[in-house]
């Protein structure tokens, strides 16, 4: 808890100088209630008029007809039989949309389980490992900057390294270990994950890094005494305690790569299918509403996920 | 505790630096084949070194005006920074009381964060195409669109970092102590005073933390401006853009001055925020100079 010096610590200097201004207190007040709505009030506007009102126009327009040229605002349900074309003709075969919607589930799974890993340990470093409090701020800085800079360039920052001239490829010819440029490298599923891990971590180790600074060393100390293993004091305490920051990370993760139609366009070379590629595939095509019949679908199969996933943690609380 | 690192601390060390290796590496890689000869290709080695393609970059490429996206941006990012710090700061003095709209307001943000991108640009170029359709209908029959950088674009940039600041508001103030502004308020300060003298003095680094986070997130953003900011490119798009047709270095160079803005930014904001908790470190307190 606070000391109250660390209180007078806090305090502005200027603290003392709106004292002096007395007269002022007697001015009228606004209701309580009143300052809340005009405080929170624009924030809940910007969010109900381009993203709320957005969402509603996307289900609404699902289900309205099309044509070559336009929307035509007509009850129709196009959009979805469009998008599930031939899914029961090619039983047992998967339809176009299945195979799909399978791929960005194992790009999902992939980078769930690498971030989660890398994300948990870098986490464990800073949270457990560095000591002081400055080089804990300096580390994290150092993961946080990439963040703040431009995504495509850090996914074009790859082409020199893995295509086919690039150092990865010259490195293995010169050491003997391949004859030819491995072109598996660039524009591919490897280049896929390997770029949406390169961006995305960072989604993992800030809220899992937040979990594992509130816990208690004290906690840590009483497994060891108590004879814990290194091992069991991880699975039994940290882990568990860590748990909102796992979940909470996990979530963003999966939403990102669920949705995600840039890595997958640009580090792809346009070539692989996902969930997100398709809804830009009908919007270049101007067929809004077999674009936003694609947008609901994501939308209910990522809202499920992340019900299944906040039933083992409260988000609200954890924030 | 024994003393001495353990061995896992080691371990753990290599693997962090191992991250931030491969968290920079490859955009060192870009920064210095910016700076490829005139005759250099996509890929080491350099074939000299020189501010070719830098230049060239400036001089304009020919295919797209790349001077104007990047006005366009400066512009963008600049008043969603502005907006995004007054309304997350608004926000989170909001929520240090219970009011009517709160859990609505709390989850419309956390869903505007994690519902994909494409979904919510997707639903903004809808609203805008109707709202046009509308008003072509109604009132004006030559109504050009109502889309644009400040109207849907702007509000598309909006959605993705107001809830980073309100998220940073939440956790200011979980460690802000109310005493300081009862403080006030027994020695007169008005509700306004309070707010411009006590709380805004000491929230103020993470404040501009807020806007740090506004301006870069607008700067670079992409998947929510894809298909709602109209007729015009931003800078990320223009680059997107170039990714499948460009052939030399240019491609890089570009990446070099965008990311030059974005750390130019970052160094001016976390500059000003050290010098302010240093400022406020030393004049915050005047405990133990006696009475005045």
């Amino acid at each position: 808890m606070d000391t109250s010096e660390d209180i007078l610590q806090q305090a502005s200097p200027d603290l003392v100088r709106g004292s002096e201004t007395r007269r002022a207190a007697k001015s009228a007040r606004l209701s309580p209630s009143l300052v809340s709505w005009l405080q929170a009030g624009p924030m809940m506007l910007v969010f109900l008029a381009f993203f709320l009102i957005p969402l509603v126009f996307v289900v609404i327009v699902s289900f309205w007809d099309y044509n070559e040229y336009q929307l035509l605002p007509a009850f129709s349900g196009r959009g979805y039989t469009d998008t599930f074309e031939g899914c029961i003709a090619q039983l047992p075969d998967l339809c176009t949309i299945g195979k799909t919607y399978l791929k960005t589930l194992k790009l999902c799974f992939l980078v769930w389980a690498i971030t989660l890993f890398i994300g948990f340990w870098v986490a464990y470093f800073l949270a457990f490992h560095v000591k002081s409090k400055t080089w804990q701020m300096g580390l994290s800085l150092l993961c946080t900057i990439p963040f703040w800079t431009s995504n495509v360039i850090r996914m074009i920052a790859w082409i020199p390294l893995l295509g086919r001239n690039g150092l990865v490829n010259s490195g293995l010819m010169k050491t003997g270990l391949v004859n030819q440029p491995v072109e598996w490298l660039l524009f591919s599923e490897f280049s896929v994950v390997l770029a949406l891990v390169h961006l995305f971590t960072f989604f993992m180790v800030v809220p899992i890094f937040n979990s594992m600074i509130r816990i208690d060393k004290s906690l840590i100390e009483a497994a060891y005494d108590a004879g814990a293993s290194g091992f069991q004091t991880l699975v039994n305490v940290i882990i568990p305690l860590a748990k909102p920051g796992i979940v909470i990370g996990s979530i963003f993760v999966i939403t990102i790569v669920m949705g995600d139609f840039i890595t997958i366009g640009v580090m792809g070379g346009q070539q692989i299918a996902a969930a997100g590629k398709i809804i830009e595939t009908r919007v270049n095509a101007l067929q809004f509403p077999a674009a936003a019949a694609n947008a609901v679908i994501l939308l209910v199969i990522t809202f499920l996920i992340i019900t299944m996933m906040s039933r083992i943690v409260d988000i609200k609380k954890e924030l | 505790m024994k003393e001495g690192r353990p061995r896992s601390f080691y371990l753990l060390a290599i693997f962090f630096a191992a991250y931030v290796l491969f968290l920079y590496g490859p955009m060192i890689a870009i920064y210095v084949l910016s700076f490829q000869g005139p005759q250099g290709g996509l890929t080491f080695p350099m074939n000299g070194v020189s501010t070719y393609w830098l230049t060239k970059l400036f001089q304009g490429t020919g295919i797209v005006d790349l001077g104007a996206s990047f006005r366009r941006s400066l512009l963008l990012g600049v008043i969603v920074m502005a907006v995004t710090v007054v309304l997350s700061v608004a926000a989170g003095m909001a929520f240090r009381r219970k009011f009517k709209m709160q859990s609505i307001l709390f989850y419309s943000a956390i869903a505007s964060l994690i519902v994909p991108s494409i979904i919510t640009s997707l639903g903004i170029s809808l609203e805008f195409r109707i709202i046009d359709d509308l008003i072509k209908a109604h009132w004006n029959e030559n109504f050009e669109t109502s889309m644009g950088l400040l109207t849907s674009g702007l509000g598309a940039h909006l959605t993705w970092t107001l809830p980073f600041g309100l998220l940073i508001m939440f956790a200011i103030f979980n460690r802000f102590d109310p005493r300081l502004e009862e403080a006030a308020r027994d020695l007169g300060a008005t509700p306004w005073q309070t707010f411009r003298y006590v709380v805004l003095p000491i929230i103020l680094p993470s404040v501009i933390g807020i806007g740090l986070f506004g301006f870069t997130l607008s700067w670079d953003e992409l998947a929510r401006s894809s298909q709602a900011i109209g007729a015009v490119n931003t800078l990320p798009l223009d680059l997107q853009g170039l990714t499948t047709t460009v052939t030399n270095p240019d491609i890089y160079a570009l990446g070099t001055i965008i990311s030059a803005v974005s750390f130019a930014v970052i160094t001016l904001a976390l500059g000003t925020i050290h010098m302010l908790n240093k400022r406020q470190a030393a004049k915050g307190s005047d405990a133990g100079k006696g009475l005045v």
